[in-house]
């Protein structure tokens, strides 16, 4: 039994699953269409409610193996064929996006789902929507900054009046659709930047720690950071939440099997871009293990590393960013199952 | 050498400054703004450093860490840091970041442009090609078989020798490359680029890259 920082301020355990929409491949191991991949989302979708998962995001992508450019349209699909889950954006890439735009969205989708809409904010570490859309990567710290800013303000419903250099300044402006019960819950979205945990408690944003690379403990300070920031602005205690890659099967043996060599695939793709290292036999081993980011073996495996991690890092929340490119619809579904009727118990189990 | 000024409090900075402060050194570190606005953080992720105004950072630091956006550095003031030994922890890397105009020069190494710029300072190349997500994690006391190599390019010797020595007490093998140009082995699409390797691996690779 884990004990949680003794400051720390009880928020009920959180399960999601996160997907980038990559692409998948049929039982002969070809391509499936974009068109394709994205039916079958909706149907993990609806999965996951099925077997109990609490939440569903999409995260915004602008490139052939990530074709989920317009997530909030597959989450209103998903929103209708289900009555319990929570669907969100993980993440909307706020900085190459108009806040107005966003908060119409993803309010739109909280009317659809009944009050289930939740939207995750990022500055985007992969960089598609900047130059698809015409802005300078150069600024992506300003528009970040202001966006959020006005975002927060849309957020509280009500005429709006902002002004700014990266949009039109609104005049006690009505923006459509009014939320029914207040404000849905926002989250930022943090890789490494200390600033980014102030200012997502600046704003009264709930913090979700992106951690795909290396040692998950090494966040402690910046959720420790969240809740001092927060406390500094004069707000209460948010939850904490962690988004990190992963993959259930049956067995360890047979998740290894199938996410490898998916994931050097994709990785030795993005690596130019992204700045990842090529990974190796022995690097892939050393993230699946209990120092590294990643989430993949058998249920047990991957509820006892949630399990160690959650309380390390204060957090409430686990969202597995499930699939890679190439893996099989039915493969997903698989570890959908797994993660919803077998990992999120047993962690349950293990941290309640 | 005892005291570190850190510039950049973004992704990278902080962590630096943490490990410098881990193996005893003094460390301030300034942002793009005020002290207050990084109170917090050093307070609670580097704490014992000192956080201070860039001019403040600076005045009586043994040696000055760059880890700024590099897209930031054309309006870095070269005065700031005149005297100083600069350890360029930053990176050129248009498929990332977009393209720099000041950085297109394919005959130089960045670090090159960045002491072409920084006139009356001392550049090395440092700190750059190892992900700051990978630091914490990957430091060891010296001697561990697992401990791993971060390059040094300088073409002052003493100035590299000094900076060998903080990247050895910090916890890494520190591997020389003899001149800011070779520095260019450092840099995005290296072999070492983001990888984390033994100093026999590490130097494998630069051998390999060079030839």
């Amino acid at each position: 039994m884990a004990t949680p920082p003794t400051d720390a301020v009880k928020f009920p355990l959180v399960f999601g699953l996160d997907t980038f929409g990559d692409v998948t491949n049929d039982a002969n191991d070809r391509r499936l269409s974009h068109a394709q991949t994205i039916r079958d989302l909706v149907e993990e979708g609806v999965v996951a409610e099925q077997v109990g998962v609490d939440f569903f995001g999409i995260g915004e992508h602008h490139t052939y193996d990530w074709p989920l450019s317009a997530a909030d349209v597959v989450l209103a699909a998903i929103a209708a064929r289900t009555s319990r889950i929570h669907v969100g954006s993980a993440v909307t890439v706020l900085s190459s996006d108009d806040p107005v735009r966003v908060f119409q969205r993803y309010s739109t989708l909280n009317a659809i789902s009944n009050g289930r809409a939740e939207v995750i904010l990022g500055r985007g570490s992969s960089i598609d929507s900047f130059p698809l859309f015409g802005y300078d990567l150069a600024d992506y710290e300003e528009l970040f900054e202001e966006k959020t800013n006005l975002f927060a303000e849309l957020l509280k419903g009500g005429p709006v009046t902002w002004q700014g250099n990266t949009r039109a300044a609104l005049h006690n402006q009505d923006v459509v659709p009014h939320t029914e019960f207040g404000p849905f819950p926002a989250w930022i979205g943090v890789g490494g930047s200390p600033q980014s945990v102030v200012r997502a408690a600046h704003y009264g944003f709930s913090l979700m720690l992106a951690i795909i690379g290396g040692s998950p403990a090494r966040f402690a300070p910046f959720a420790r950071l969240f809740q001092q920031a927060l406390q500094s602005f004069g707000r209460d205690p948010l939850p904490v939440g962690v988004h990190s890659p992963g993959h259930v099967a049956e067995t360890d043996e047979q998740a290894r099997e199938e996410f490898w060599p998916r994931y050097l695939q994709v990785i030795t793709h993005v690596a130019e871009t992204r700045g990842f290292a090529i990974p190796t036999k022995d690097s892939f081993l050393y993230e699946i293990g209990p120092r590294g980011a990643l989430f993949v073996g058998s249920p047990e495996t991957v509820a006892q590393k949630i399990a160690a991690t959650l309380p390390a890092l204060g957090a409430n929340r686990f969202d597995l960013k499930y699939g890679m490119g190439g893996l099989s619809h039915e493969a997903l579904l698989k570890n959908i199952e797994l993660y919803g009727t077998q990992v999120i118990p047993r962690v349950r189990s293990l941290l309640e | 050498m005892t005291r570190i000024a850190v510039l950049g409090a973004g992704h990278v900075g902080p962590v630096i400054a943490r490990l410098a402060r881990d193996a005893g050194f003094e460390v301030a570190i300034a942002g793009s703004g005020s002290p207050e606005a990084i109170e917090l953080v050093t307070q609670i992720v580097i704490p014992g450093a000192e956080p201070r105004w860039a001019t403040d950072a600076v005045e009586g630091a043994d040696l000055v860490v760059l880890a700024i956006p590099l897209h930031k550095f054309a309006n870095f003031d070269p005065a700031l840091v005149a005297g100083k030994l600069v350890v360029d922890a930053m990176n050129y890397w248009p498929a990332s970041d977009g393209i720099e105009e000041m950085f297109e020069d394919r005959a130089h190494s960045s670090s090159e442009i960045v002491q072409r710029r920084l006139r009356q300072a001392t550049v090395v190349k440092s700190l750059n090609h190892i992900g700051y997500q990978d630091l914490e994690d990957a430091r060891r006391p010296a001697g561990l078989p697992e401990r791993r190599a971060i390059g040094v390019a300088g073409d002052d010797a003493r100035a590299v020798k000094v900076v060998e020595e903080v990247i050895e007490r910090i916890g890494f093998d520190a591997v020389r490359l003899d001149s800011l140009s070779a520095g260019r082995l450092l840099e995005p699409g290296s072999p070492v680029f983001g990888a984390l390797l033994s100093r026999t691996e590490f130097e494998q690779a630069l051998r390999v890259k060079a030839a």
